[in-house]
């Protein structure tokens, strides 16, 4: 670990610029961004708006900005809620190995898989209406079986382990070794997921505001300026591209995170990729 | 072969009423009702009851549940609240559209991902490898409807060679196609980048195997070892990504029929979200359920016979 890994600088470069961004909206953005002044409407980029304004006379870069903390939130939630149910799952089915609550962990995990998370976003919006509180579950639910996943196969090997057979033997219950042995040994393996599953949460959510099914208006988000932008597609291109570039470049900073993360926090991995 | 494929039809049963029970449930709890919704504030209580008998509303819940499924194995999806035509006959209709986005970018996808892939394993870390690793860096971050509204911006409006969207139907069979080409390239390039690094790294995995070195050993060139060992011996795990980037794309169907304005499954799903049309919301899910299902059961089928080994884990 001589020498950090080049996509991991690149990527907490960029994923840090987006992540000021989204702090700094809360207590400051250059202009406001609920407020509709129609007489700023479609202004160019200047100093005023570095940007410039939408069809509705608002601030892009505001926009932009409230829309990194919306989507950054969503993700962020969602991976949460991945974590702290699919983790623990995970875990009790790699302890009771082969059991009926393996068995049954493992088949719920698949039927979650077999709803593709848009279906399942669709279902819970269509019950209790679109928010953003509903995009975050419906983008958690399918984050819970992932982490399951993981938490699972990297517990499995660890199971078989001389280490974990003196813990038994020593007297402790299947609990406590999943806690305090098994846990902290597939911690890399979960950082990991953490990085890949949120760069997918925050695509998953752009996606489900550009259909209407997340945050509401006024609030902005990155994927409802673009179903806003879709109208003025040909006189003002820079609506539809500036929002998707956040987008991408957000994206990109995790994945490459991700990337560099996994690289250095398992050599073994590096090795298999020269 | 048959017990694993009966095991395999055995749990694809159970992943399909356990889905249809969910739907149903989910559905269920939605409060008011689509009777009373449909006759407006006005109607009289001998009205709504008529027409709650006429949409097969006033059965108890197992009733309604048995009904809907037998009637979903029969191709009678029910009747729906604002249309007032059968669901079978809208689905019919947007199935069109939907699936043949899905296949055309399926195809694309792989067609655009299996020369790149080889190309980037096969020149491993060298430039093209690097190129070709960070475009598909780019690509996966890139979300597919932006990529259609680029692809409108530069294709339709800079270029004029496209129109902006809509959709002729299939009785001019060659402009149809015209006007899913754009969508389906949309669909398709985030995923063939994905899948172009599955088939890389499934490729290098293979390259280091002991039969790839005897391979080489026999005489036979690089080229031909990768090409005719190698290819077959990846195809497992880039089988599986195949599989499941089905169900991506008509997901990702369904959000890219709002971008270039597709009459499909997509557009159906979210009218019958907004007009409260749940016959239609419910039996849509199920049907695009019913079709990850399957095709995750077909996958695991080709998976046996690309693979014996895997039979026995039935």
């Amino acid at each position: 670990m001589s020498r950090l890994p080049v996509p991991l600088i690149l990527g907490a470069v960029l994923s840090s610029v987006f992540l000021a961004m989204a702090l700094l909206s809360f207590v400051w953005t250059p202009h406001n961004v609920e407020q509709l002044v129609i007489a700023n409407r479609l202004q160019p980029a200047s100093a005023d708006f570095l940007l410039g304004t939408d069809q509705f006379g608002r601030d892009l870069l505001s926009m932009l900005m409230v829309g990194a903390r919306v989507s950054l939130a969503v993700a962020l939630v969602a991976v949460g809620i991945g974590v702290v149910i699919g983790v623990p799952l995970g875990l009790a089915a790699a302890a009771t190995r082969g059991s009926l609550l393996d068995e049954l962990i493992m088949r719920g995990n698949d039927l979650i898989f077999a709803f593709p998370s848009l279906v399942i976003a669709i279902l819970i919006t269509a019950v209790f209406g679109p928010s953003a509180f509903n995009a975050i579950l419906a983008i958690g639910i399918f984050n819970i079986p992932v982490f399951a996943r993981v938490a699972r196969g990297g517990a499995l090997s660890l199971w078989t382990l001389d280490y974990i057979l003196a813990a038994r033997v020593a007297g402790k219950g299947k609990t406590r070794i999943s806690a305090e042995h098994i846990l902290p040994n597939i911690a890399n393996l979960l950082i990991v997921q953490a990085t890949i599953q949120f760069s997918l949460g925050i695509l998953a959510e752009a996606a489900l505001s550009y259909v209407g099914l997340s945050v509401q208006p006024p609030t902005p988000s990155w994927g409802r300026m673009l179903s806003d932008a879709q109208t003025m597609i040909y006189t003002h291109p820079m609506l539809a591209v500036l929002p998707g570039l956040a987008i991408v470049l957000m994206v990109l900073g995790l994945n490459l995170m991700g990337d560099g993360l996994r690289d250095m926090l398992d050599p073994r991995l590096r090795r298999v990729r020269q | 072969m048959l017990r694993f494929i009966l095991g395999r039809l055995l749990s694809l049963s159970l992943s399909l009423i356990v889905a249809s029970l969910v739907i149903f449930t989910v559905i269920e709890v939605i409060p008011g009702d689509p009777a009373a919704f449909m006759l407006g504030l006005n109607a009289d209580e001998a009205t709504v009851q008529a027409l709650r008998a006429d949409l097969g509303l006033d059965g108890s819940r197992a009733e309604r549940y048995l009904t809907w499924i037998a009637g979903m194995v029969q191709g009678d999806f029910g009747t729906s609240y604002t249309y007032r035509v059968p669901v079978a006959e809208l689905v019919a209709d947007r199935l069109w559209v939907s699936l043949p986005l899905a296949v055309l970018s399926l195809i694309l996808s792989t067609v655009i991902a299996f020369p790149v892939g080889l190309l980037a394993a096969a020149n491993r870390g060298r430039a093209a490898d690097y190129g070709i690793m960070g475009g598909t860096q780019l690509g996966i971050a890139i979300p597919n409807f932006w990529f259609g509204m680029l692809l409108v911006l530069v294709f339709a409006v800079n270029l004029r060679w496209f129109s902006a969207g809509g959709f002729p139907g299939w009785e001019e069979p060659l402009l149809a196609l015209k006007s899913l080409l754009l969508p389906s390239v949309a669909l398709a390039l985030p995923q063939a980048a994905i899948l172009a690094r599955v088939m890389r790294s499934a490729l290098i995995e293979t390259l280091a195997q002991d039969y790839m070195r005897t391979a080489r050993a026999k005489g036979l060139s690089r080229r031909q070892a990768l090409l005719r060992h190698a290819l077959r011996n990846a195809l497992i795990p880039v089988l599986t990504i195949i599989g499941l980037q089905f169900s991506f794309l008509l997901a990702g169907a369904i959000i890219i029929e709002n971008v270039f304005f597709l009459p499909g499954l997509g557009r159906l799903i979210f009218q019958g979200i907004t007009q409260r049309d749940l016959v239609v919301v419910e039996s849509v899910t199920m049907l695009l359920v019913f079709a990850v299902i399957v095709v995750t059961f077909a996958v695991d089928i080709a998976y046996a016979v690309a693979d014996p080994r895997l039979r026995r884990r039935a």
